[in-house]
């Protein structure tokens, strides 16, 4: 199955990319945008069929390398197979 | 005493870390390749600087799995000397032998250029030879020694004594205008509770020598050596 993981920095952390990428889409005339965070995705080929059993797998392996969890929160998304 | 200098691929201070440990304070130094697992029986672990796997994922995020990794976080649960220097503090912090982060410089820049740091605390192996509140000149060159850790961590650490370097003007003071990456409370090295595993940003074995511009970080090299016999 594909997955993908989604990595990026807590709401606490101080984003510098984003916030300079903010700024611009501001200077640019996109007021009412209000926050930017800039993040990772990981597209992942699982040789697995059973969702609970690669959602698990996949949070592991967010939480080993995929992201540091002192700075950086993840979601794990799993496409379905069609 | 026995210095044993890491390298991973990317790894590009080793050499300045092996000539000090060697020709300036005239000690035994080793290499160690990240694939082995044997540390020969150093008595100092040096993790140096450089881009250690070319930075990818994030700075120090794949050398900590390097095999050799795991000898060095045993090493250091038993109390053997580890220091990590600018990429080397980057894989202690990643390993989880340091706590903390270290992000993006606040400017998003790669900065290379001398700082002033102010000496915070001279009671660990890696400082006695420095006065408390010393002032000491050494170089930065790094784009993520953006200090970041949860303010209940940075409380521990600051209460503890466990700050160990800081950035400060010449004359001393820990200003905003002297603090070059945006790192909390201007923390440019810091020490683990045990005291025997010290990471900073800037790197003393640029400063070892007065023909280099100075000799402030050769004191790390010798404030270790009374320490094994």
């Amino acid at each position: 199955m594909r997955a993908k993981i989604h990595v990026y920095l807590k709401k606490s952390v101080l984003d510098p990319q984003g916030k300079t990428i903010l700024q611009t889409l501001h200077r640019l005339g996109y007021s009412n945008v209000e926050d930017v965070r800039l993040g990772k995705e990981f597209y992942i080929e699982l040789d697995e069929t059973d969702p609970e059993k690669a959602k698990l797998q996949l949070e592991d392996m967010a939480k080993k390398l995929l992201a540091n969890t002192v700075i950086e929160d993840f979601e794990v998304e799993i496409k379905e197979e069609k | 005493m026995k210095f044993g200098i890491v390298i991973f691929p990317g790894s590009n201070c080793e050499r300045d870390c092996f000539y000090v440990a060697k020709n300036v304070v005239e000690q035994e130094a080793v290499h160690l390749w990240h694939k082995e697992r044997d540390l020969q029986n150093v008595d100092v672990v040096i993790v140096p600087g450089g881009f250690s796997y070319g930075d990818y994922l994030r700075a120090g995020g794949i050398a900590r799995f390097s095999p050799i990794m795991s000898e060095i976080i045993n090493f250091a649960e038993k109390g053997g000397l580890v220091i990590g220097i600018c990429n080397g503090f980057q894989v202690l912090v990643e390993s989880g032998l340091l706590p903390g982060a270290l992000m993006v410089n606040k400017n998003l820049k790669f900065i290379c250029e001398d700082v002033y740091l102010r000496v915070e605390n001279n009671k660990t192996p890696f400082t006695r030879h420095f006065k408390k509140g010393e002032i000491v000149k050494m170089p930065i060159a790094h784009k993520e020694g953006n200090y970041y850790a949860p303010p209940d961590i940075v409380k521990e650490l600051e209460n503890n004594g466990r700050v160990v370097f800081r950035y400060s003007t010449e004359d001393g003071e820990i200003t905003e205008e002297a603090n070059p990456n945006g790192s909390v409370n201007n923390i440019a090295g810091i020490i683990n509770e045990k005291g025997n595993v010290l990471g900073m940003m800037p790197h003393p074995e640029r400063m070892a020598e007065t023909i280099l511009g100075g000799d402030d970080g050769r004191k790390v090299f010798t404030s270790l050596l009374e320490m094994v016999s």
